[in-house]
């Protein structure tokens, strides 16, 4: 309302003034119409449409590739979904293939360990019988060679005349060596 | 200045014949001055161009229409020939103004389906107060279009004619009278107070407010700068010793103003669409 107050004061200080700065004159009133409705007219039938066109094809361009990038993300959320599946199927089945392998394995250790065992007590048992067997064999050898050289020793000991300590100790090692030679041989030959 | 200039001009030109030979050239055009001379209401009566006193006058103030009008369109139809999806840079700016229009301005007040029905014309007449507030500070122009009470008349008349128009056609005759002048949810006696408030309101006031504000709003800014700047050429070329000192607060005073004129321009557009909107959206709203 300043304003005003602005307008009539400066009014009033001119009253000479015929003009009125409230009522139109005819002629403000013919070319305001004129150019506003040209304004108008301009605008309302041509620019404003033309600008509104682009911009609804933004808005729908905008809205499509919304649209494509939830058709996208739900597709890539249910290949996801599908590859963890397959995923969790896949290790467990790696894991009940381990399992399997696993108790095969025992078992496959179990049979050999036993069936090893059993080679082992059999070839324990025939090895302790030949060695009794060759123990008794050298029993029985022992036996009568043992009988010979203690008679072959002693014919030797009443043969020689034992005066010296010397003559004894020579006879009796003559008698080891030849004992020593007889049994490296019988070795040998055995 | 130019505007000061040609006021000078048009003031002096009775006493320019008086006192010929004081002035001579431009620069003596320009820097001269032959004392102090208040604007008046005469500066928006200024001397026709042609057609003086017929109805097809067209002084200053109609050029000044015309030369805005011509440049709004000129500007609009441009970018709206070479619109494209992804938009330039003048471009951008344009769509601002658009939105600015439709988001702060007209779907504040109406909902969405309204604001698209009304907004063609509401920003037509944004942009169009808009170019004929600005060329108020525009140099060598410095008249408001509006700053003519014809202008606001017609803008004001239309949106009158719309919102009656838009009620009557959504509520009848007899309906709209009695959605606007008997308000409901008061007491049956009230109306005896309220209605003719109402009636005033409707059919006098609202279109009466809606040309007066714009159009003073403008003629005041234009007074206001005339003043400054009349004011520093007459202390600048006329007044001796420190009052010459003067003329350097009323030139930032003018250059103050000139910047609080463009804010001004652009709050009436805004001012105006918004209150349109509001009372077209109370022509068509159910009840109130």
């Amino acid at each position: 309302m300043n304003a005003l107050n602005l307008i009539v004061v400066a009014a009033e200080e001119h009253g000479e003034s015929s003009h009125n700065p409230l009522i139109p004159a005819n002629y403000d009133i013919l070319w305001s119409t004129i150019i506003f409705l040209i304004i108008v007219g301009v605008f309302m039938w041509k620019i404003l449409p033309m600008l509104q066109k682009v911009l609804d094809e933004r808005a729908e361009k905008i809205e499509g590739g919304i649209k494509k990038a939830e058709e996208a993300q739900s597709e890539a959320a249910a290949a996801l979904e599908e590859y963890t599946a397959q995923l969790t199927e896949a290790r467990a089945e790696a894991a009940r293939i381990r399992e399997d392998a696993r108790s095969e394995a025992g078992q496959i250790v179990a049979e050999t360990r036993e069936s090893a065992s059993g080679d082992a007590q059999r070839l324990v048992e025939t090895a302790q019988k030949q060695i009794d067997a060759e123990r008794q064999q050298a029993i029985v050898s022992l036996r009568s060679e043992v009988g010979a050289l203690a008679s072959e020793l002693a014919s030797r000991i009443v043969g020689e005349s034992l005066k010296d300590d010397a003559r004894q100790q020579r006879i009796i090692d003559g008698f080891l060596d030849d004992l020593e030679a007889q049994v490296s041989d019988s070795k040998a030959k055995g | 200045m130019a505007n000061l200039a040609l006021g000078a001009a048009m003031t002096a030109t009775s006493e320019l014949a008086a006192d010929d030979g004081e002035s001579s050239g431009i620069f003596g055009w320009l820097f001269y001055s032959d004392g102090f001379h208040a604007p008046t209401v005469d500066e928006f009566f200024p001397p026709a161009l042609f057609g003086e006193g017929t109805i097809f006058e067209f002084n200053r103030i109609m050029l000044a229409r015309v030369i805005a009008a011509a440049v709004l369109i000129l500007i609009f139809w441009l970018v709206a020939r070479k619109a494209k999806v992804v938009p330039s840079r003048g471009q951008s700016v344009v769509e601002m103004m658009l939105d600015f229009v439709r988001t702060q301005i007209v779907e504040q007040v109406m909902d969405k389906e309204n604001a698209k029905r009304f907004l063609p014309f509401l920003t037509t007449l944004f942009l169009a107060i808009l170019a004929f507030n600005i060329t108020g500070v525009i140099p060598f122009i410095n008249m408001a279009g509006t700053s003519l009470i014809g202008l606001p008349i017609i803008m004001a008349l239309w949106v009158y004619i719309l919102y009656l128009a838009v009620g009557v056609k959504k509520h009848g005759l007899g309906g709209y009278l009695k959605t606007s002048l008997f308000p409901a949810g008061v007491p049956k006696g009230i109306y005896l107070l309220l209605t003719p408030i109402e009636f005033l309101q409707v059919f006098i006031l609202r279109p009466a407010t809606l040309a007066l504000r714009l159009a003073a709003n403008m003629m005041a800014g234009h007074l206001l700068l005339v003043l400054c700047f009349a004011a520093t050429q007459y202390f600048f070329f006329e007044a001796a010793g420190a009052m010459k000192a003067m003329g350097t607060v009323t030139f930032v005073a003018g250059f103050a103003f000139t910047l609080f004129e463009i804010f001004v321009a652009a709050l009436q557009a805004y001012v105006f669409v918004m209150l349109s909107a509001v009372y077209i959206n109370m022509a068509i709203e159910e009840e109130h």
